[in-house]
């Protein structure tokens, strides 16, 4: 019950600071929590508040399953086959340091502002960090586990099915999980620049006419709330009993 | 005939309880060879440097043994094991089993490793039940129940294998293996990770399911006691390049007092063959 009651006390402590503060510090563009609420509730009566949700949701969704889609056999074969990993790993190593950012004036030369530009800085952003977690967690395999495997008589399809598959699956689930909070990042990010819809316009948006920074730090109220159920409903795939062996010991 | 003389083994060993020589005699003209290694030589080559590991050896293995192979840390023994299991291929020479060349591993000879080879996703039972998927649900539920009560895990079927201490999951790996019905058992070091009195808790069980189940067992070891207490006979080997130094034949009957004169006199011999001073 404590251990429930904690986490909430500290985001009350945390509100009641942040609006003493203002209060105190006179004049100041910085709204108060309830003015923030109040954001909120104006939002929602305008119909802006789902339109936007929906719209930095539809645009994760998209570059991120595209993501999973290619990079996750991608990086399960580059794994298995050491060559794949010899050819491919520096150039990845030299890409993953570019900040998925730094794409944003080539997505927008190749894709226009719009929908696609967005979920393709998201694909980006997410493809890397997938296959490197796929393939480290083919190499994580343990070779006894594939010659038991093979000294009991499997078949190759058996041998994915029942060793490959239940091995590879919990290291995979983290990769997938903290990738999801890197798209959820990266969407504010491409929202502010390639779009003119989402969390992350209605963040800069808000900023630019008339200086409404209420409407901003709602926006960066909403994008906290939905990064933690993301990361809950992905928390709960970890769960799953077949894969929970691999936390178990954590 | 051979369920015959099968059978008479087992009455020489376990109904008659007979001197173990006798039982020998009696054995030895009809026994079968199931494993034989010929000029089997290794060679690993690292940084273009050829390292010599296994050095022109002949052994030759009956059917129903159960043989210790012993020889110092990093000797080559395990590499022979995992060569006359099929996971590597010789460099030179080759493993016959039952007449037929080892081209790979195969269910009917079936490679114990230390308790780091139960699968961490499957329960006792999965683990248990893993080689048995060409049976039918009844078959697999029947051999699974008998092979958990075997090694006495009863109560821990829907236990994962972090829950169970590592004596337990070495028993559950003994059970995954003896569960296909192989004639072979490859063991290597499988209770080098276990504290000294479940390791010696765990012999006995592997003495008493050898003797209920009859398999042909090679085990590797670098415990000097471990062997004279389990084996047959001990094939004792020297350092890199391995080769065989000489073969122990211990005869004494089973269970081993291993205090008295005989498996004195065995421990003691093989001690001084490999050049170790018996004193501490």
């Amino acid at each position: 019950m404590l251990k429930r009651l904690l986490p909430f006390s500290a985001a009350a402590i945390l509100v009641i600071l942040w609006h003493i503060s203002v209060q105190w510090g006179g004049k100041s563009l910085i709204p108060t929590p309830w003015q923030v609420f109040k954001g909120i509730a104006e939002l929602a009566q305008k119909g802006l508040l789902l339109k936007y949700v929906v719209a930095s949701l539809f645009r994760v969704t998209w570059g991120y399953l595209l993501a999973v889609i290619l990079a996750v056999p991608f990086g399960l074969v580059l794994g298995w086959f050491r060559r794949g990993e010899w050819t491919f790993n520096p150039l990845i190593q030299v890409l993953r340091p570019i900040s998925p950012l730094a794409w944003i004036p080539i997505s927008i030369l190749w894709f226009g502002v719009g929908d696609v530009a967005a979920i393709f800085l998201i694909f980006l952003a997410s493809f890397l960090p997938l296959t490197v977690s796929a393939m480290n967690a083919v190499r994580g395999i343990e070779a006894i586990h594939l010659n038991i495997g093979r000294n009991f008589g499997l078949s190759q399809r058996r041998l994915i099915r029942e060793v490959i598959y239940p091995a590879v699956m919990p290291q995979l689930i983290v990769g997938l999980r903290i990738t999801l909070g890197i798209a959820w990042l990266v969407v504010v990010a491409a929202e502010m620049i390639a779009v003119n819809s989402g969390l992350g316009f209605l963040i800069i948006d808000s900023r630019n006419a008339g200086n409404r920074y209420d409407l901003v730090i709602a926006g960066m109220v909403l994008i906290g709330v939905i990064g933690l159920l993301l990361d809950l409903v992905m928390r709960k795939l970890e769960k799953l009993k077949t894969l929970r062996w691999g936390y178990a010991n954590v | 005939m051979n369920a015959q003389i099968a059978g008479e083994t087992q009455d020489a060993l376990l109904g008659l309880r007979m001197n173990a020589q006798i039982a020998r005699a009696r054995v030895t003209p009809a026994v079968k060879t199931k494993v034989q290694i010929r000029n089997l030589s290794m060679t690993f080559s690292s940084d273009g440097k050829n390292v010599e590991v296994l050095e022109d050896l002949n052994l030759d293995i009956h059917e129903g043994e159960f043989v210790c192979l012993l020889g110092p840390s990093g000797c080559g023994k395990s590499t022979l094991l995992n060569i006359v299991g099929g996971f590597i291929p010789p460099s030179r020479g080759e493993v016959d089993i039952d007449g037929e060349v080892v081209r790979g591993p195969d269910a009917r000879r079936i490679f114990v490793f230390q308790e780091r080879g139960v699968f961490p996703w499957l329960t006792v039972e999965g683990n248990i039940g893993f080689g048995l998927f060409n049976l039918s649900r009844q078959e697999k539920a029947r051999r699974i129940a008998h092979y958990v009560k075997l090694v006495g895990l009863q109560g821990f079927e829907q236990a994962y294998p972090q829950e169970l201490s590592g004596g337990m999951k070495q028993r559950v790996e003994v059970a995954r293996a003896l569960a296909v019905n192989p004639d072979v058992l490859y063991l290597d070091e499988p209770f080098g990770a276990l504290d000294s009195i479940t390791r010696l808790i765990m012999r006995g069980e592997l003495l008493r399911i050898w003797e209920a189940e009859k398999k042909t067992i090679l085990f590797v070891t670098h415990d000097i006691e471990e062997s004279v207490q389990l084996a047959d006979r001990v094939v004792v080997m020297s350092a890199r390049p391995a080769r065989i130094r000489r073969i122990v034949d211990i005869d004494i009957d089973h269970p081993r007092d291993i205090s008295s004169r005989r498996y004195l006199e065995l421990r003691d011999s093989i001690f001084s063959e490999i050049g170790l001073a018996h004193k501490v």
